[in-house]
């Protein structure tokens, strides 16, 4: 029983969710390899040799893998799957953008956003957005599975030493092509792997207004985040969007401003270890999840909070 | 240019789903139901592109048991012109929809398949990519914006680390995310009019295809719940709780 771990990764760096899979996959099995599909991505291969408990990288070089285009890099897994016991790759937009057609191709039903593994064929994942928790056991030949970083401590990304093996496969559909990118750029820690989240919503009024979060989070040390209200208002950008169908995430600390709680956030954030929230309306419901709850108009609160740190 | 929509039945995304007492499933008697609020993008992005005159006809697809029939109509009084329900006891696991679908793209031919990126009760987010892994077609998944032109279709998508553009060739599957659009109303008018639209009914047997699952469930549970907080009088005693109490600053 060999399990496939698909890296996630930008050609030249590992994305640190796939130190969180690669954790997923030791809980199943102890024979974990990490696919490294890209082009000119040699670095990356060599990270992923690195993460302790990986025992074979296996690298596709080549132009058809250059932007992790689903139509190609699906054909390359599902190839590659059909020998080993579970192909997994992180809940990230990447993998679940290609691994249902790994699934389809494989014939098999896909387990997503796992946050937890039971045993080798048994795994817990959230469905209705977090408000129930499914044990859900798996008969497929080959278990096709996305893995929720936050369910899963980070492999340690040094001390393994695993032999890194060159594959000549190249799939190319040739039915797809890769026109542009328009990438965030912040120097703050990004959302799903900061220690402390500060997020804004539709309180925040607009999008200048957000400049007292800022604030706030580099005085923490904090990533920003949103709730889909600010994103759909145009206060900030889509990747900044928290919740079910945005981005999961479990920091020490979530402070939530003029965010209401709806189900939708709540499934974002609620598995953070300590949730603040600063809301005007004593009734709101984010102040049921909260640890501590600070009923005030956020332009008071936030930059009190940011001078007092 | 056809368009095929796919739309889901599901529970109304304001009502919070409650587990059964016996942790078999997720308790959806007497709950409200509606259609998937990606789906209902996707048909607003359908009628958005025949009013602009890139589309001829539009072909909305349901399945499920006779009840997703209603959710058919919403599509049609939406604007689609036609509906099909797939009968089935329940909704299938999203590679049973997609074999499902597939063998109606085989039938009906649509230049463009629209779906929901993700049924907000499965949050699987798989059907439309295994469509189009079955079909051979390109995918532009979670869409916010999609421009067709000469056989081709460039959708922009909502990616981790903002957007990414990406040209695909027609026939293609598009998944749509929040910010696509913003559904319009059904008027009183369309909505008596979505009454007298086509629907047809099949059966998985009349498209060749068997539904089955590798995935049984063992249990459904209630998430831990967390324990209630305390409200602080003021941002001092916030600071002094998150320093010694809290210790996370
Ligand atoms: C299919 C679907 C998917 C969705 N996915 C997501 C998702 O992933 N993430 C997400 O966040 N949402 C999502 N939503 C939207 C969700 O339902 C809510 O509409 C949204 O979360 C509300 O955002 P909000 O709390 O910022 O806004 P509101 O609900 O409008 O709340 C604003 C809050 O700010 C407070 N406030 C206002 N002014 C101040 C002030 N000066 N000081 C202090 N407090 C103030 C108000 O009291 C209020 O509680 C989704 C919806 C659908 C239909
Ligand atoms: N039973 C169904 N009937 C029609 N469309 C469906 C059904 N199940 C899934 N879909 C489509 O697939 C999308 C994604 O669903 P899922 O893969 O379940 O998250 C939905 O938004 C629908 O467009």
């Amino acid at each position: 029983m060999s399990i496939l771990v698909v890296a996630e990764h930008n050609n030249n760096s590992l994305n640190p969710a796939t130190l969180n899979t690669v954790a997923a996959a030791q809980a199943i099995g102890s024979d974990v390899h990490v696919l490294v599909a890209g082009l000119n991505c040699g670095g990356v291969a060599e990270a992923a040799a690195a993460v302790a408990g990986v025992s074979k990288v296996l690298v596709a070089d080549s132009a058809a893998y250059e932007h992790q285009l689903a139509e190609n890099i699906s054909l390359l897994v599902a190839e590659l799957g059909k020998g080993y016991s579970h192909v997994l790759a992180s809940a990230t937009t990447t993998g679940k953008n290609f691994m249902p057609r790994v699934a389809a191709l494989l014939d098999v039903d896909q387990i997503s956003d796992i946050i937890k593994v039971e045993s080798e064929d048994t795994f817990v994942r959230p469905f209705y957005a977090g408000n129930a928790i499914a044990t859900v056991q798996s008969s497929a030949a080959v278990k096709v599975i996305t893995v929720r970083a936050t369910g899963f401590d980070a492999a340690e990304a040094t001390g393994g030493n695993a032999a890194v093996e060159q594959l000549s496969i190249v799939h190319d559909a040739e039915v797809s092509s890769f026109v542009g990118e328009e990438l965030a750029k912040s120097d703050r820690p990004e959302l799903t792997a900061a220690d402390i989240i500060v997020s804004g919503g539709r309180g925040m009024g607009n999008g200048e207004n957000f400049e007292i979060l800022y604030s706030l989070a580099d005085k923490l040390g904090a990533a920003v985040g949103a709730s889909r209200a600010a994103v759909d208002a145009g206060f900030v950008p889509n990747d900044m969007q928290v919740g079910q169908t945005g981005k999961v995430v479990a920091p020490q600390l979530y402070i939530a401003a003029g965010i209401s709680g709806a189900i939708q956030h709540l499934a974002g954030m609620k598995d953070s270890k300590v949730i603040v929230a600063i809301n005007k309306d004593e009734d709101a419901p984010i102040f049921q999840v909260a640890d501590y709850g600070l009923v005030a108009d956020l332009f008071d609160a936030v930059p009190e909070l940011a001078e007092k740190l | 240019m056809k368009i095929l929509v796919a739309v889901k039945r599901v529970i109304d995304y304001n009502v919070k789903a409650r587990v059964k007492a016996d942790n078999s499933d997720v308790d959806l008697t007497n709950v409200k139901m509606a259609i998937n609020p990606f789906c209902e993008i996707a048909v607003e992005e359908a009628v958005r592109l025949k009013e602009k005159g890139v589309a001829s006809e539009i072909v909305a697809v349901s399945i499920g048991p006779k009840a997703c029939q209603e959710q058919i109509r919403t599509a049609l009084a939406l604007g689609a012109d036609r509906g099909i329900q797939i009968e089935t006891e329940a909704s299938p696991n999203s590679l049973s929809v997609a074999k499902l679908l597939k063998a109606v793209v085989d039938e009906e031919k649509p230049d463009l398949v629209l779906l929901g990126k993700q049924s907000i009760d499965s949050d699987n987010n798989q059907t439309g990519q295994m469509l189009a892994a079955l079909a051979g077609y390109p995918q532009g998944t979670f869409a916010s914006e999609v421009n067709v032109e000469d056989g081709s279709a460039k959708v922009t998508r909502e990616i981790d680390g903002g957007l990414q553009t990406v040209e695909l060739k027609l026939p293609a599957i598009v998944t749509t995310d929040l910010r696509l659009n913003e559904p319009r109303y059904a008027s009183l008018p369309n909505i008596m009019k979505a009454k007298r639209k086509p629907l047809a009914v099949k059966t998985p047997a009349e498209l060749g295809v068997e539904i089955s699952s590798t995935l049984t469930t063992v249990k459904v549970e209630p998430p831990a719940e967390r324990q209630g907080g305390i409200k602080v009088g003021s941002v001092e005693e916030l600071v002094e709780k998150l320093k010694n109490e809290a210790k996370v600053i």
